[in-house]
């Protein structure tokens, strides 16, 4: 069969001859490096006793958020030797994940679980969670609620917004008219947050900017994104950003239309050198690095020696920017690098009132500045004001 | 050695030639990408079926595929091709989910889930329902518009969970409003099943007599074999073939409402991940005998299962898994066409038939003249 | 300014351009299916082939430089796993619906798991034949940069179509279609007839799955294909087999992807999900109306869906 050949060439060769990221390498190497040696049913994972599960929703290379995560899991575990790491991907928001974390506990011993889907936490991490009161688990989407779940349930966040915010400065000062877009997967809050944040960075440095929305109504849309890009050139807009699980095709096609954007998840200049400025990026290889040295040295969450909550952005480094492309103004980049430093030292707030929404009412009023863990935003229903675009379904 | 012994023999030998030839095949495939072969299939027994607590994983994700099964198995008695197993079941979710909510704790939680059952089985069957009722009156291609409705009924999930029944607390992942807690079916004593596999079960079974023991399922199979002879003897094809598309609906009506009644609690776009086309496999593989579904589901629940220690074990992709149930399907499809052909089982020039005496579906033209 | 904003004009335009980019796919696999529903078999398995066509021809693309490399692998690896359902659907007992889905899960995982290698780079990219002159407006000019794929695909529609009615392969390909008692006694070999239908079939949507991954939207992803391949099956009967009418309905099926998309860059944007379904609503509608009990779908080969064996 002609197409089993290439079946020899596949991961191995290709993937380490041509990637060049060291997290990725790594994944790879860990890949053939951990042949069936876990087939016990026994109990007891790496050297010293750490064995960590991460389930992704999707494949893990889809250039997007579960890459990000599995690029972040090969980091941490590179960093440390005796951790052993074990993965399953493409595991649906069903009884199956309950299954895929079970088998990791009961299989091959693992003692932490990260179950990287926002859907996976209710009712599945939960209840596995009672469950196995041992095990702790972190869940990416910041749902846990103190006195309400489970002690060994932990949930951490990172404040991607603000890296939106940032690509927005850069957009609307490159932007000859200030006329942006953003293709968005589905109107729910951490979308409609990451357009809003991009807008205000915009409007922050040009008040007259505004954001063209797209929903494409579901996280993997590659003919509606590449569309959705298109009728973007067609309308004029000079800069496209995107909140949808693989960037690479909003990228690509707004290279081919020589318009610009700004990247998501991940760095994609290489996807389209000329129009690239700059770009919202996952840190999560530093904030699980932390995490586990954490665990490793005894603390957990069930002592409290760990936070249940554990969100940040920029400053705590679990998002960063791409760097500046070749089209970025040196003005661009002092406004950006100035709303950056304010972040660092913690003096910026995003949701600084009075913002009002698109339809002309106060979305925040004058007397409320909302800082990053404000619930408030979690809760986010309306675009603000600038953002050409309706959240109705 | 008797004619019926050779059959029997045959009618064993068959499928289970069938499932080891796949093993080897998937086990060249691994081989090929850098497993040992070996080592696959202790992993796979192990996930799947080795002991108690891996087993109950397999009857997890075999309890949907049974009902979901069903409702290609039962249409296919009258030589119908449906496929519309995943529109009725996220139709028959939708309407459970409505149910429970309009219930709510008004009334006891056991006629609660009676009625999210009964909501359910409903819209299903309305929903295949109606491929029947076009087949019949209209002629429409009952495949094709069960397919078209699958599509239709995903954008009607998405539309109302995004939109007129969304819960504005779901956030991140638009859904309807919880049932109640008490509302929720538990797990099966001693194990963590939930009760839906028994349901699956129970299904299959009573599918199972009234296809092979009713004068009705005697009428709706006659209706298969040669639809003219069974006008002219006077049956009532059309009614046979609405009811039968029904009750094959509302089989998979009932599998939506189970994964919301006792996995999920809500319906979302989590009830959309793949059952209806598992089922449809199992149908086929089981000869769209009822029984033999049970199996045939266990079977496809193990290879599920083990799905994940591929991936952790090995460090096999994630669509390994599918590779294997494909060719497994593969393997079983031919396997039928080998009754009869095996030298050592010929011995008499009569044609042994398969194992369940039901015509292949779609033995009739698309459009009746 | 360096471009035009076109405002409510860009609809209509961004349909035209949304029909030929996003219905090249759609057109392929339809002719494919056409193809292989003549000749009185049901090849549900097309998803699978489109996926497997769009995987080969991308990392082909990829691994070679030459993206016509690719398109050529993507039809082979389509008749590859057009000759296992051929082959497999013929076999005594064995009903073509059920071998399709097998496919679709086969051929499915079989393009991830040999893919998974071309997620990341990006592969050389069929060139497109620009129709537009230097001084139209830029979004005018993207508009009319021409894939060669939609141009063969607007080529092979017609021959197709005089391939059925002129040619004497025609003639026997409708011959097994429609009745394969006659083609038997013509001396017409059903199975083989069937299994070069299907293969060429399974070839042509190979090619729409190249379609997808080397013109638009150019990438290789596991969820490139949003259903196409099993669209193509109700796209086939919308057209009523015939291949002309194949290549209008893929026109309107792919500008409807656009529509949605499109709408919403101008100001509306309500209710997409429905929106999203009107194809399906649209087909099942046509359905409806048209068919009825008392005669046959014009075209629609006589065999179809029957277990008829041919192996004559």
């Amino acid at each position: 069969m002609s197409s089993k050949r290439y079946l020899n060439l596949s991961r191995r060769q290709v993937i380490r001859g041509m990637l060049a990221t060291t997290a990725f390498g790594l994944t790879a190497k860990l890949g053939t490096g951990c042949s069936p040696a876990s087939n016990g049913a026994a109990a007891g994972g790496g050297a010293d006793g750490l064995t960590i599960g991460f389930i992704y929703v999707g494949p893990k290379d889809d250039f997007g958020w579960n890459q990000a995560h599995a690029e972040g899991a090969a980091a941490m575990s590179g960093a440390f030797s005796s951790v052993k790491l074990i993965e399953e991907a493409s595991v649906p928001e069903t009884t199956a994940v309950v299954e895929s974390m079970r088998g990791m506990i009961d299989i091959d011993g693992a003692n932490v679980l990260f179950p990287t889907s926002f859907g996976y936490y209710d009712p599945h991490v939960l209840s596995l969670a009672e469950e196995y009161p041992d095990v702790q688990f972190f869940h990416a989407g910041g749902l846990y609620q103190e006195g309400v779940h489970p002690n060994n349930v932990g949930s951490y966040n990172g404040y991607i917004d603000e890296a939106q915010y940032v690509s927005g400065i850069v957009a609307a000062m490159t932007a000859n008219a200030g006329r942006l877009g953003f293709v968005a997967a589905k109107p729910i809050p951490s979308v409609l947050r990451n357009i809003n944040s991009f807008m205000l960075g915009a409007r922050s440095v040009r008040p007259e900017a505004t954001t063209q929305v797209v929903f494409t109504g579901d996280w993997a849309e590659p003919i509606k994104e590449a569309e959705a890009v298109n009728s973007m050139a067609d309308q004029g807009i000079e800069v496209v950003t995107c909140h949808v699980d693989s960037p690479k095709i909003v990228m690509e096609t707004a290279e081919r239309r020589g318009i610009m954007c700004t990247g998501y998840h991940a760095d994609q200049l290489s996807l389209a050198p000329n129009g690239y400025l700059t770009g919202a990026e996952w840190d999560w290889s530093s904030f699980y690095t932390k995490l586990v040295t954490d665990i490793s040295e005894g603390k957990s969450l069930m002592d409290g020696s760990i936070p249940h909550m554990l969100r940040g952005g920029l400053r705590e480094q679990f998002c960063k920017m791409s760097a500046y492309g070749a089209a970025v103004s040196d003005e661009a980049k002092a406004a950006a690098d100035a709303a950056i430093a304010q972040f660092m030292d913690g003096s910026m707030v995003i949701y600084d009132g009075e913002i009002k929404d698109n339809n002309g009412g106060v979305a925040v009023a004058p007397s409320e500045s909302l800082k990053q863990q404000d619930v408030k935003l979690e809760q986010m229903n309306y675009l603000v004001e600038g953002v050409i675009g309706s959240i109705g379904s | 050695m008797s004619a019926s012994w050779r059959r029997k023999l045959e009618s064993l030998f068959i499928p289970f030639g069938a499932l080891v030839a796949s093993l080897v095949l998937f086990g060249v495939f691994c081989g090929l990408s850098g497993a040992n072969p070996l080592a696959v299939y202790g992993a796979i027994w192990r996930a799947g079926f080795g002991q108690w607590s891996t087993f109950q994983n397999t009857l997890i994700r075999a309890a949907p595929l049974m009902l979901s099964g069903l409702c290609t198995a039962l249409p296919a008695r009258l030589g119908l091709v449906i496929i519309g197993n995943e529109g009725a079941l996220v139709i028959g979710g939708l309407a459970a989910v409505a149910t429970g909510l309009t219930l709510g704790t008004s009334v006891p939680p056991l006629m609660v889930q009676v009625g999210m059952a009964i909501a359910g089985m409903i819209a299903g069957g309305i929903w295949i329902g109606a491929a029947g009722w076009l087949r019949h009156y209209r002629a429409v291609n009952e495949t094709i518009s069960s397919l078209l409705l699958n599509y239709i009924a995903i954008a009607l999930l998405n539309h109302l969970v995004g939109g007129p029944m969304k819960d504005p607390s779901s956030l991140n992942k638009p859904s309807t409003f919880p049932l109640a807690d008490v509302n929720m079916l538990s797990s099966i004593p001693g194990t963590r099943v939930h009760w839906g596999l028994l349901y699956g079960v129970i299904a299959c079974v009573i599918a199972y007599f009234l296809i092979q023991r009713t004068t009705f399922g005697f009428s709706a199979r006659v209706a298969g074999g040669n639809i003219r002879a069974a006008r002219v003897a006077g049956l009532p094809v059309g009614k046979l073939t609405v009811i039968v598309c029904f009750l094959a609906g509302s089989c998979a009506g009932l599998a939506g409402m189970v994964e919301v009644a006792a996995v999920q609690g809500v319906a979302n776009e989590s009830l959309n991940v793949g059952y209806g086309y598992g089922g449809i496999m199992v149908a086929f593989a089981a000869h769209h005998n009822p029984l033999a579904a049970i199996l045939i589901s266990l079977l496809v629940g193990g290879i599920l299962a083990s799905g994940g220690t591929l991936q952790r074990s090995f460090a096999l992709p994630d669509a390994t898994v599918l590779v294997f149930e494909g060719l497994v399907f593969l393997v079983v499809l031919f396997s039928d066409s080998l009754y009869g052909k095996l030298p050592f089982f010929k011995e008499k020039p009569t044609i042994t038939s398969s194992p369940s005496p039901p015509p292949s579906p779609g033995q009739e033209p698309v459009v009746t003249g | 300014m360096a471009t035009e904003a076109l405002g409510w004009w860009g609809v209509p335009l961004a349909i035209a351009a949304g029909t030929m980019r996003g219905g090249t796919p759609f057109l392929f696999v339809s002719l494919g299916e056409c193809l292989t529903e003549k000749s009185g078999k049901i090849n549900l398995g097309l998803e699978g082939t489109l996926l497997m066509g769009a995987m080969s021809a991308y990392g082909v693309s990829y691994l070679t430089g030459s993206p016509w490399f690719g398109v050529l692998a993507a039809g082979l690896s389509g008749a590859v796993l057009g000759a296992i359902h051929g082959w497999l659907s013929q076999q005594p007992r064995v009903n073509d619906v059920a071998v399709g889905i097998a496919m679709i899960i086969f051929g499915s995982g079989l393009a991830f798991f040999l893919g998974k290698p071309f997620i990341q780079p990006s592969a050389t990219q069929l060139p497109t034949i620009n129709l537009a002159s230097s001084g139209m407006a830029p979004a005018v000019q993207a508009a009319l940069q021409i894939s060669p794929l939609f141009l063969l695909g607007l080529a092979i529609a017609p021959l197709m179509q005089w391939f059925f009615r002129s040619t004497r392969w025609g003639l026997f390909i409708r011959a097994v279609g429609d009745s394969p008692e006659a083609a038997r006694a013509m001396g017409v070999s059903i199975f083989k007839v069937r299994m070069l239908s299907i293969m060429a079939g399974s070839f042509l949507a190979g090619i729409g799955g190249a379609a997808l991954s080397l013109y638009y939207p150019g990438v290789w992803t596991e969820r490139i294909s949003s259903g196409q391949g099993l669209m193509a099956v109700a796209l086939v009967i919308f057209a009523r087999w015939n291949p002309m009418a194949c290549l209008w309905a893929s026109l309107l099926f792919g500008g409807a992807q656009s529509l949605g998309p499109a709408l919403q860059s101008v100001g509306i944007r309500e209710g997409y999900y429905l929106f999203n379904a009107a194809p399906y609503i649209l087909t099942l509608f046509i359905m409806v109306v048209t068919c009825s009990p008392r005669r046959s779908l014009v075209g629609a080969p006589g065999a179809l869906g029957t277990d008829s064996q041919g192996r004559a």
